[in-house]
């Protein structure tokens, strides 16, 4: 099998080993290269982040006792011992909680039909004018890179403490990331069907309504609910700067070193995030069918 | 029309297949618009309010241009916590990758089929995921002290459970007849992994990184509010002092800066995997 499996003789066979071997090399080059380009960001990130290790190796106790401190009640008893004292605030941040989902919800909605009329607008195959298509998408991009937080910074100056600056954040928020997302879902649909109602002499507005909108529909649907899942986590911690919801009281007893409060709201804003997630997910599921849009 | 054929018919066409399937569709939009206008009354949010909350917000916009800087020290003080964000959420990222990529592989049916090892580990990755960056910002603070560190530990701690997650998914997505093959030659369980399982899903799991580097950049940016280090501390300052001039330009600087990230990682996304890949949302 060995003799009948080398059908070329050594002289031209010579050509293809060198060539060979030079693509080898040239690979290994240009690997042995990425990785030096990529150790030189390491190390130069590592300075100016200032990471020390040895801070981090003598303080790591620091960490694990933090973390096992939160299953403790002040009278030193394991957390799960009383769980009427562990959750001893629990209506209180049960209606926090409610506040986070509202904040979540309306900031959804409101961003949401924002998007809605700005997607159609986004959508380069819908709309003739490149100039709007291009001011709507750098509206879009400025208002999904600011970070939620800062407009809600911002808010609170305008419109005072409380869930509404962090409803009107999210919804500035959710218009820009649900915006991008409907216009690419836009820019995806079959065109023929908006040809054949604008040829019957339909406007604009007539030809979006009866042969864009029932293609996207589904797809509009759960890419908002995801959104409202993501809002959900955001809203969390708006109450960080002052505009609403659960996140004020957990950054009070962080800040105040209450560990039992601190793992009690933390548990209950994680299995809020679990049924919220487990939920929009259930319905996603079939309002595509299986492996749907993920 | 039997009903199994109605969820995609109906879905696309909700106008067009009879009116049974639009009946439970008016009656949650109904419900949604309901709750709306009680969500805003539950909260105590009246017209006025939200009225003069806009005129002062209209007050605030006029007040921020033009953006201006102030002093050079201070722009170049910006500048260099511009630079911390960058290296925060570039050495977050990749410690979180490094750290969850053996975790993913644990996490996937087609690696590990010890169900209840499985569970227990993607439930403890649900929980790292579900903890936001910024608490874990405030855990970190009390570890490793104020400063950019932080930012770097609590940016590796809450994407670990997400990388975990992703990892783990993409793992068991992949095409288990090459770890077959491997296992028909006489491989091990490592070399299955090793030669018929990561070949595969590396690409994806790059194009993952690199998404997530340009969605931390943006995390990055306000990881500074609670002490965290960053441009995010400036500008909560900016914005607390009620400099507006200076919050737009740090806010440009922002903007300018996640365009030439997203620019380039972009690049390289599609260099390592071809097309546009799965990763989305979250931006």
């Amino acid at each position: 099998m060995n003799s009948t499996s080398l059908p070329l003789s050594d002289d031209r066979l010579a050509p293809l080993v060198t060539a060979y071997a030079e693509a080898q090399a040239a690979k290994t080059r240009s690997h042995l290269l990425g990785f030096g380009a990529l150790l030189v960001c390491i190390l130069f990130s590592a300075y100016v982040a200032e990471v020390d290790g040895r801070k981090f190796v003598s303080n790591i106790s620091n960490f694990t006792t933090y973390l096992s401190r939160l299953f403790y009640l002040e009278n030193t008893q394991p957390v799960w011992s009383d769980f009427s004292e562990w959750f001893w605030g629990f209506g209180k941040w049960f209606t926090k909680i409610i506040e986070t989902l509202l904040i979540a919800y309306l900031g959804t909605i409101v961003g949401a039909v924002g998007a809605f009329v700005a997607c159609f607008l986004a959508a380069r195959n819908l709309v003739d004018s490149r100039m709007l298509v291009f001011v709507m998408r750098r509206l879009l991009e400025i208002c999904r890179t600011v970070p939620e937080l800062v407009f809600a910074l911002t808010f609170v100056v305008a419109f005072g403490l409380g869930p509404l600056p962090g409803i009107l954040a999210l919804a500035i928020h959710t218009f820009g990331a649900l915006g991008k997302q409907f216009a690419e879902v836009v820019e995806n649909i079959d065109l023929k069907p908006f040809e054949g109602v604008s040829s019957t002499g339909a406007t604009w507005t007539e030809a979006v309504r009866f042969a864009a909108l029932p293609q996207v529909l589904p797809n509009f649907v759960s890419y908002g609910l995801m959104r409202f899942e993501i809002n959900v986590r955001g809203a969390a911690i708006m109450g960080f700067v002052g505009a609403g919801g659960i996140g004020q009281d957990l950054l009070e007893a962080v800040r105040k070193f209450y560990y039992s409060d601190v793992s009690a709201m933390l548990v209950m804003i994680i299995a809020t995030v679990m049924v919220i997630d487990y939920t929009t997910e259930k319905i996603r599921h079939r309002l595509l069918g299986h492996g749907g849009a993920r | 029309m039997s009903t199994v054929p109605d969820r995609t018919m109906s879905a696309a066409l909700p106008h067009h297949v009879g009116a049974t399937s639009s009946m439970p569709a008016l009656f949650v939009i109904f419900a949604a618009l309901v709750a709306f206008v009680a969500g805003f009354a539950y909260l105590d949010i009246s017209w006025p309010r939200v009225l003069g909350g806009l005129s002062e917000l209209g007050r605030i916009a006029s007040l921020m241009l033009p953006p201006t800087y102030g002093t050079t020290a201070r722009l170049m003080g910006w500048l260099h916590a511009l630079l911390e964000t960058l290296a925060i959420a570039f050495l977050g990222t990749l410690l979180a990758a490094v750290i969850a990529a053996p975790l993913g592989f644990l996490a996937a049916r087609n690696v590990v089929p010890v169900w209840i090892f499985r569970f227990s580990l993607r439930r403890l990755l649900d929980t790292f995921r579900g903890v936001d960056t910024l608490i874990w910002a405030l855990v970190w603070i009390n570890v490793v002290g104020l400063g950019p560190f932080a930012g770097v530990l609590a940016i590796m701690t809450s994407d670990i459970g997400a990388f975990g997650k992703l990892f783990s998914e993409a793992i068991e997505a992949a095409d288990g007849r090459p770890g077959e093959g491997v296992t028909a030659t006489g491989g091990t369980e490592l070399h299955r992994v090793r030669f018929g399982l990561l070949p595969q899903v590396l690409p994806i799991l790059v194009s993952q990184i690199l998404y997530y580097f340009e969605s931390n950049t943006r995390s990055a940016t306000i990881i500074g509010i609670v002490g965290a280090g960053g441009i995010g501390l400036h500008l909560a300052e900016q914005i607390r002092t009620l400099e507006w001039q200076h919050v737009s330009f740090i806010v440009l600087m922002i903007l300018v800066t996640v365009a030439i990230i997203d620019f380039f990682s972009a690049r390289v996304r599609f260099a390592v995997i071809g097309a546009n890949p799965t990763a989305e949302a979250n931006a």
